[in-house]
């Protein structure tokens, strides 16, 4: 997926002059990994265009904010999703709300893509998916591919969207290989994607779960449960209408996410299942999700805070 | 000023090296450390110098490269060394691992990886030093990089404007990720920055651990008496990458060779052979006994037994 996210940048810089890209090591970075996103754009573009930044996050955000207002189109990166709290104010309180104070006038068409995700090792300093917090804001659209197609695509479209775009990109992932479609290949945002049609229950993922996804119901098909996997690839604007039909046709609603329960984005799609499709339930919705704490360091602790296909099974099962 | 022991500053010294060096050859055995490792190699004067001007009850706060500032405050490499395997008996029981490793005990209160993030809670400290009127300083450690975040300069500011007990080190250990300092800041001297704030500050020559020490002794009378804050720079050199994944292509070779002359530990020692406090015996008895930390170190981590998985449950509230 790291390539997949290093093509869909290439290929918008070559497209549009207007898009640079900004962050911390994104030209000369300590990781020369062909698999890393922002690999060899300064060799290809030059230092006009990939700019590599002070370690300033919130200087990193305004300067997107700024020069988005200004017609230019920045690609910036902040390292980790847990920094993103201090690039906040530039994004949540401005870039979220400038274009609705300006009573629709301005537009800031700029992205922000940062790396999350438990399984590195690096603890809760470095792994925390804020997805909810930022799908809390209006005004912001959230992205989180699960496949390398899915980056390319969604990534080139949030480019060209004219709002301002959060891309949320699970580490692990950059070492998943996967197919990815050649030449303009768009993604629209809010558009989920039924990676796996099945008819007994709906489990509703994104990113990195989205494996954990698959395994479980590969494990399930064997037993005769048949999974039905809704990526929902982008949080906001989100597709309920792929949920609330897939709900319907299979009557049971499993939602799985890395991110902790309390307040995570599974409660919202419960919340919107429960109020449009209740009478379609034939049992109570269920979520899987971290537990409520931060991510620990250590090996098997860090494991353990991750969901795993056990869970899933172990939850499907229970419901059918 | 009273006199530093200098064979113990050494001994301090050799330890951080050592148990760096173990680090980074631990890292290159498939499966045994979980995640990268930042050491501080290079370095070991700072974290020496400044603890051998401190007492037990000032505070440190640390950032991603830590370990020098903890084993120089006191810290015990056995229990260091178990958090970065991820053990229960380590520091913080394995929650933290390598990046964060905060030992109360030793008052190390606070380690951050967030840049720059630890600079405003030093000034936290330092103001409930002030508040209680309680005879200790703070001392912040934090690397060129991190001066460029907005948390430095509006910590800097009021921690000057209240005159509180904090002493500022910056670790300018030349880089900040691959970035050399002059492609990430127009400023030559970073303790020049703390003109912009009314407040002291000093440059130091970071391998010269005699001078780190001084800088740092002058700095806690002055906090004491009042009249801090201050912020001491400290020009050093990071011999290795960013973190043992770094794969430096970026740093030149002639210049970590220079750097390497310079090395803190070596000037040290050749100064203590040359006055006769030091002999070769007891540098050769010195290096068995800091071999014989680490390696106990690193047998304590690997008996230790992992923490339960239903720990990982417990510690987020008081
Ligand atoms: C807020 C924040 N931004 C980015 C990073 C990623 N990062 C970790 S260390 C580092 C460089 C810091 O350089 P410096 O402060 O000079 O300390 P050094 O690593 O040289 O000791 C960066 C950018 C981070 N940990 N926190």
């Amino acid at each position: 997926m790291g390539e997949a996210v290093n093509q869909a940048l290439r290929e918008e810089m070559r497209r549009d002059e207007k898009v640079f890209i900004a962050g911390e090591g994104v030209g000369v970075g300590i990781h020369s990994n062909p698999k890393f996103p922002t690999f060899g754009l300064l060799e290809e573009f030059g230092p006009r265009r990939v700019k590599d930044t002070p370690v300033s996050e919130a200087a990193i955000a305004g300067l997107a904010v700024g020069a988005s207002v200004m017609g230019l189109r920045p690609v910036v990166e902040i390292m980790f999703n847990p920094f993103f709290t201090i690039a906040s104010d530039q994004i949540v309180n401005h870039a979220a709300k400038l274009r609705y104070l300006s009573g629709g006038k301005s537009k800031f068409p700029l992205v922000v893509r940062m790396k999350t995700g438990s399984g590195i090792g690096a603890g809760c300093q470095h792994s925390h998916n804020l997805e909810a917090w930022l799908a809390h804001c209006p005004g912001l659209k959230v992205v989180m591919p699960g496949t390398p197609a899915d980056a390319k695509g969604l990534l080139k479209s949030a480019i060209r969207d004219d709002n301002p775009v959060i891309f949320i990109e699970d580490m692990i992932l950059y070492f998943v290989p996967g197919q990815v479609p050649e030449g303009d290949y768009t993604i629209p945002l809010g558009v989920a994607d039924i990676k796996k049609p099945g008819r007994d229950v709906t489990l509703v993922t994104w990113s990195k779960m989205l494996g954990t996804a698959f395994k479980a119901a590969a494990q399930l098909e064997q037993e005769g449960i048949s999974v039905e996997i809704v990526d929902l690839r982008t949080l906001v604007p989100l597709d309920e209408e792929a949920i609330l039909q897939s709900v319907t046709k299979t009557g049971r609603l499993v939602v799985l996410h890395e991110a902790t329960r309390t307040g995570g984005f599974g409660g919202e799609i419960a919340a919107i299942v429960a109020e449009k499709a209740f009478s379609q339930l034939k049992a109570p919705i269920k979520r899987i999700a971290a537990p409520d704490i931060p991510v620990p360091y250590s090996k098997p602790l860090e494991e353990f805070y991750l969901p795993n296909e056990k869970t899933v099974i172990e939850t499907i099962k229970a419901m059918i | 000023m009273e006199k530093p022991d200098r064979v113990k500053l050494l001994e301090t010294m050799l330890l951080i090296r050592r148990f760096e060096e173990k680090l980074e050859d631990l890292s290159k055995e498939q499966g045994k450390l979980h995640g990268m490792m930042i050491v501080c190699t290079g370095q070991e004067a700072v974290a020496a110098g400044v603890s051998a001007a401190l007492e037990p009850q000032d505070v440190i706060i640390s950032n991603h490269r830590s370990h020098g500032h903890l084993i120089a405050k006191g810290a015990e490499p056995d229990l260091i060394m178990a958090e970065i395997y991820g053990k229960r008996t380590g520091y913080n029981k394995g929650k933290s691992g390598t990046l964060h490793i905060a030992a109360p005990e030793v008052n190390a209160l606070c380690t951050t990886t967030v840049v720059g993030g630890g600079i405003p809670i030093a000034v936290g400290t330092a103001f409930a030093a002030q508040y209680e009127q309680k005879d200790f300083v703070t001392v912040c450690y934090f690397g060129n990089g991190a001066t460029d975040e907005g948390s430095f300069h509006e910590a800097l500011n009021l921690a000057a404007l209240w005159s509180l007990p904090v002493i500022f080190v910056c670790e300018n250990n030349v880089y900040s990720g691959a970035q050399r300092q002059e492609e990430h800041t127009r400023v030559k001297d970073l303790a020049h920055r703390a003109v912009a704030y009314g407040m002291a500050s000093e440059v130091v020559d970071g391998n010269d651990v005699l001078k780190v020490y001084e800088a740092t002794a002058r700095a806690r009378a002055k906090c004491l008496a009042g009249e801090g804050p201050i912020l001491i720079e400290c020009k050093t050199y990071r011999w290795g990458g960013h973190s043992t994944t770094d794969q430096q292509v970026y740093q030149p070779k002639e210049e970590i060779e220079q750097w390497k002359q310079r090395c803190p530990i070596e000037k040290l020692k050749k100064e203590l052979l040359a006055a006769g406090i030091l002999s070769e015996t007891a540098w050769q008895q010195m290096n068995t006994k800091v071999n014989q930390l680490v390696d106990k170190s690193v047998q304590f981590a690997e008996e230790s037994p992992w923490p339960d998985v239903t720990e990982a449950l417990e510690d987020v509230f008081a």
